[in-house]
């Protein structure tokens, strides 16, 4: 049952034991149902286990190194798109740059819940991590970029001062010709 | 990043086809237009045949028009040139106006019925002097008698069927001035009477067939004449002596000229100087003595007798025949708010052929002029019919007692124009009355997406088109929403003020102007006195209008105050100096009356409102108000500080004196000053940055104390081609009104006047024709301050730390620079002006009044300095227009569309309270009003928006969302089942 247990634990989510219960009698004379096993953990062959789970934390850091690398590919695409849409403001270029800014935006925010699955005790998994959040970060930056050869950024003096009104004027005059 | 949302704005309407034109069921929807003829100074009745009964009148402001007779409605009409004023009109043959204008130098004779013009004349003409037509009455069609006209010193007689010279005879002899063409009917004799040297008769019996000199007699008078002349029977003549108080009747027909004098002392008692009024009545003259009319017989041998004597401010008509050989004249006199009008014969003053009374509105003043005409009632007595003027131009029509119709003429000459608000909405509308809306709106908006979706029947369409002409609250006298109500106030030269709806250009109300001082005092200038919006909510707006009495500079002046809501004259105080100049200043008191000062010839300013409040506010400022004359015909302009209260025992303490500070004196042998502008005081300007297509950003230069002043060479200072283009050069200044800087000068050789000028935010451009190119140009210079480039420190200016909205002083010596580009312009042009909105962040028009009055809109976008022959993709989504040698004139962006605005003198535009429209105002013989949106109305949904079309889409779009969701639940559900 814990044996299950841990196994569930580590992403099965049932298991039917098929080896011999008949060495571990009933408690009462009723068979146990089918997949109920008294064997406790300790008589399980522990190298085996072990090995398996070793097996399983390699497989698992490898897919996670892969999760980790997976938007670099999106972001090779993003910055051919990007390169696509061109400099001008336009619904295509915006549309490009906005979901360039969504995209590592929505993955940072669920970065814990992607590598969720990988998680274990054995499996080290800051450095995918990190790799992650910083291609996350490029691609955040590559749309930021964007954002500003658009000119869509207040980066320039002129987006500071064009809502300035003109200044008020100290002396006050007045005149011209004669009425006739 | 504003910036940036405006750019993609402004791609947006590029991509959008760049057209203001209206479509043909648009007009009318936000414009309107009034004709009028202006002030009536002649009046020809054509009633005889049967038809139409149409008068033809000419005015003041050189028109000529045929008036229905009916309605007051015109025919047809015609505005002669501003220099072409006409003197004489009348109809000869049955068929034809003949009007004589410029000084007895043209002849024109037009086509009764429609106006079209059948010939014109061109006399000759060698001198100034009086000019006179005299049209034969022609009773017989066979007989050909020429028009006689005398102007220029030469008369002609001209031939009325085709406009030939018949003959003509020079009078321009050293001294002599002819006073009268007579033509006896019947008679083949014309006498031609002059004053020699205004001492001594002459008279001159003509041949009118050959136009030979039959005979000659002259006559000394020792006394000397005056001018004025009478003729009274077609022998006589009655002039007043040098003295005017001796009448000479003049008796000139077979055999020699008489004299024979009578003292006017001798006909009434304590007579002043005499006077001779110009109706024409026989056998009898009207004279003006001791403001009184008396009237004179003149017997068979020239015996001068009274026969009766009026109040003053009686105004007489012209004698008109009447049955069996009498002769009737009309007169008006006033008595409290009625007016009467008698009718009688000449021969018997005694027999009142008619006398009626007609109630007349106080603020028509008083009547200037009358005319009259008869006509057979069917009981074959003789009903009239009275034309009269009055003193504010209005030209009313009586009869039976009653006005038939009414024209306000005073409108064709407006002098000056602004605008008011109207009176906030009250609350409490009745239940019925927005239950009929209610309806009225569902059943307009079927209509209207009947139309929209091209189901409208031809009947649909014309109701369609006439609710959007009379659409809601278009003409209500409340303010709205986005400023599209409002009223304009107008100053008319006679001294009447108007308030008319920008809905429907109804008259609001009107007031003549009052003062205690003289009667009636001539206008000037408007200004906005009290503008209520945050302060004193309850106190009405008001108006300020500033006149004098009398046309002299140094007469007094009179300010008056009008309560726009009800236009109602608050008050009228005669302030006892002079009005020269007057200066709105840029401060409010706290009920929100903005102080004004009024500089007197003495050189010293007056400040109002005179209360301790001003006072203490204007004290405040004393060192900052500056002030500058523009003395055009010595070529200086000098600029004065305040410097003192008047030291003068008359003067208050509102009085102040002036120092001179400093002078700029244009040669005189090179330079004459011709135009001299200034920003508009209220105008709005949004920001003091222009960014250009590459980040940069460059500081406009917004000043209101800068002054355009274009000069030309004296010679070139007349008209168009008198001088060669190496005689003449055309400068332009801005000079800065604070120091007296002269902050840019622009040359034009071989350029000369007369230039037009629109001076806006940090730019002028101006009109001016070039000799060399024989063309006109448009030039545009944009002024930039150098010394506020450096702020281009981002982090500076996102904290904050910069010196760009801190007062700014003239004395700081600004550095500038200026960028300038020239153009052709196909047109010859009578005014420019420049839309305004509330902020002044919509792009902004230029409209053009042209020589053939109409309005042209063109973006300010074609007048921009960096426009270049290629500009850069960036420069040309930015909006930049590649550079061409000639402004376009695009036919549809001429505002006026099909309409002219007849004798165009100005363009007035005033801010919606929407952002991206404009009111546009624009006077002359004319009224024209229309609504303009620059960029379009982006900030709102056009007015055949269909609401119902959208309102059916979203139902229909939630019906589809619900139906689509109850069946895909059902499908789900039968999924599940299966």
């Amino acid at each position: 049952m814990d044996k299950g247990k841990a196994v569930m634990g580590t992403g099965r989510r049932w298991a039917v034991d098929f080896s011999d219960q008949s060495t571990v009698p009933s408690s009462r004379d009723i068979l146990d149902p089918p997949g109920f096993s008294r064997a406790s953990p300790e008589q399980d062959d522990s190298a085996t286990s072990r090995q398996k789970k070793d097996a399983e934390a390699t497989w698992k850091l490898q897919k996670a190194w892969e999760v980790a690398q997976s938007p670099f590919k999106n972001l090779m695409m993003m910055g051919f798109m990007m390169w696509m849409a061109g400099n001008t403001v336009h619904l295509f270029s915006i549309g490009i740059t906005f979901s360039a800014l969504w995209q590592p935006l929505s993955a940072l925010q669920s970065v814990g819940k992607i590598f969720e699955p990988f998680k274990d005790n054995k499996v080290e998994l800051l450095m995918p991590k990190l790799v992650f959040l910083a291609l996350n970060l490029g691609g955040l930056a590559l749309g930021i970029w964007k954002l500003n050869t658009l000119g869509l950024l207040p980066t320039h003096a002129s987006d500071w001062v064009s809502s300035l009104p003109p200044p008020q004027e100290v002396e006050h005059s007045g005149g011209g010709f004669a009425f006739h | 990043m504003a910036i940036r949302f405006y750019l993609i704005l402004v791609v947006f309407l590029l991509s959008a086809i760049v057209s203001f034109s209206l479509y043909e069921d648009q007009v009318g929807l936000m414009d309107w237009h009034q004709r009028y003829i202006g002030k009536v100074k002649h009046a020809v009745f054509h009633t005889q045949k049967t038809g139409r009964k149409r008068v033809i009148v000419s005015t003041e402001e050189n028109v000529v028009a045929s008036l229905d007779l009916r309605h007051g409605e015109i025919f047809w009409r015609h505005v002669l040139g501003t220099n072409d004023a006409i003197d004489g009109v009348d109809i000869a043959l049955g068929k034809y106006v003949i009007t004589l204008s410029s000084e007895g130098s043209l002849l024109r004779a037009w086509n009764l019925p429609d106006g079209q013009m059948v010939w014109e004349t061109s006399l000759h003409s060698a001198q100034h002097s009086k000019s006179l037509l005299s049209v034969p009455i022609n009773l017989k069609v066979d007989k050909d008698y020429p028009i006689l006209v005398f102007g220029g010193g030469y008369l002609h007689a001209v031939s009325p069927i085709d406009g030939e010279v018949l003959w003509k005879k020079d009078f321009t002899a050293e001294g002599f001035e002819v006073q009268r063409v007579l033509q006896p009917l019947e008679s083949s004799i014309i006498y031609v009477l002059g004053f020699l040297h205004s001492s001594e008769a002459v008279v001159y019996q003509i041949d009118s067939k050959s136009g030979d000199v039959v005979a000659e007699k002259s006559m000394a008078f020792p006394g000397g004449f005056s001018g004025e002349i009478s003729s009274v029977s077609n022998d006589k003549v009655v002039v007043l002596d040098s003295t005017r108080s001796i009448l000479v009747a003049i008796s000139f027909v077979d055999g020699g000229i008489s004299f024979q004098k009578t003292h006017i002392s001798d006909l009434v008692e304590d007579s002043g100087k005499a006077e001779i009024l110009s109706p024409l009545l026989s056998n009898m003259l009207a004279v003006k003595v001791n403001k009184r009319t008396i009237f004179v017989r003149v017997g068979g041998e020239g015996k001068l007798e009274l026969v009766d004597s009026l109040s003053d401010e009686t105004a007489m008509s012209d004698s008109l025949p009447v049955a069996d050989d009498q002769v009737a004249f009309a007169s008006v006199h006033h008595e409290g708010s009625k007016i009467h009008l008698m009718v009688k014969l000449v021969d018997d003053l005694d027999t009142v052929l008619l006398r009626e009374s007609i109630q007349m509105d106080q603020h028509r003043g008083r009547v200037h002029k009358v005319f009259i005409n008869n006509y057979i009632k069917t009981d074959r007595s003789n009903g009239f019919r009275a034309l009269i003027v009055m003193e504010d131009h209005s030209l009313l029509l009586l009869q039976q007692g009653a006005i038939v119709w009414s024209r306000e003429e005073g409108l064709a000459s407006v002098t000056d124009v602004t605008t008011a608000e109207l009176p906030v909405e009250k609350d409490g509308v009745s239940v019925a009355q927005v239950e009929h809306t209610l309806v009225d709106w569902l059943k307009g908006h079927v209509l209207k997406l009947k139309g929209s979706l091209l189901l409208a029947s031809p009947e649909d369409v014309v109701a369609i088109q006439e609710m959007r002409m009379k659409s809601s609250g278009r003409s209500k006298l409340t303010r709205d929403h986005n400023g599209f109500r409002k009223l304009f106030i107008a100053l008319t030269r006679a001294g009447k003020l108007f308030a008319l709806h920008t809905g429907d250009g109804s008259i609001v109300w009107s007031v003549l102007l009052n003062s205690p001082a003289c009667a009636r005092p001539s206008g000037i200038s408007l200004y906005q006195w009290q503008v209520p919006h945050h302060h004193a909510m309850d106190e009405n707006p008001s108006v300020l209008v500033v006149g004098r009495c009398g046309s002299d500079s140094s007469a007094p002046g009179v300010l008056s105050f009008v309560d726009v809501y009800t236009g109602k004259e608050i008050s009228s105080s005669d302030i006892g100096h002079s009005v020269v100049q007057v200066m709105p200043l840029p401060f409010t008191d706290s009920t929100e009356q903005r102080l004004h000062l009024i500089a007197d010839t003495n050189g010293h300013v007056h400040l109002y409102p005179k209360t301790s409040e001003a006072l203490s506010i204007f004290q405040r400022e004393f060192q900052n108000v500056y002030w500058y004359n523009v003395e055009a015909d010595n070529g200086i302009i000098r600029g004065q500080g305040m410097k003192s209260t008047c030291s003068d025992e008359t003067a208050d303490e509102y009085c102040f004196t002036t120092r001179e500070l400093w002078t700029v004196v244009f040669p005189s042998e090179s330079e004459k000053i011709i135009s001299t502008l200034t920003r508009k005081p209220n105008e709005v300007v949004h920001t003091q940055a222009k960014v250009s297509t590459d980040q940069d950003v460059l500081y406009k230069y917004v000043s209101r104390n800068l002054l355009f002043v274009a000069t030309v060479s004296p010679k070139g200072a007349g008209e168009i081609g008198s001088v060669t283009p190496e005689e003449s050069a055309l400068v332009v200044y801005l000079i800065d009104t604070i120091t007296g800087r002269i902050l840019h000068r622009l040359s034009h050789q071989g350029c000369q006047g007369p230039v037009h000028a629109v001076f806006s935010e940090n730019w002028v451009v101006y009109h001016y024709f070039n000799l060399r190119a024989h063309k006109y140009e448009v030039t545009v210079v944009e002024i930039y301050d150098q010394s506020r480039a450096e702020n281009k420190n981002v982090w500076k200016l996102v904290l904050g730390k910069h010196n760009l909205t801190a007062p700014i002083s003239s004395y700081s010596r600004p550095e500038m620079f200026t960028k300038s580009q020239s153009y052709f312009f196909p047109q010859s042009v009578k005014t420019i002006a420049v839309t305004s909105t509330a902020k002044g962040i919509t792009s902004k028009q230029l409209l053009i009044g042209t020589i053939g009055d109409q309005i042209l809109a063109l973006d300010k976008r074609f007048v921009d300095p960096r426009r270049t022959l290629n500009p850069s993709q960036a420069e040309k989504e930015e909006g930049i227009i590649p550079l061409t040698d000639s402004l376009p004139i695009i036919p549809q962006s001429y505002i006026t569309h099909a309409l002219k605005v007849e004798g165009l003198r100005g363009i007035v535009t005033a801010p919606a309270k929407l952002e991206s429209t404009t009111h546009v105002f624009a006077y002359g013989v004319d009224l024209f009003y229309t609504r303009l949106a620059p960029s379009k109305t982006y900030d709102s949904l056009t007015d055949d928006f269909s609401y119902a079309l959208l309102l059916i889409t979203i139902v229909a779009l939630v019906a589809a969302i619900y139906i689509t969701w109850v069946l895909s639940e059902k499908k789900e559900l039968s999924e599940k089942w299966r």
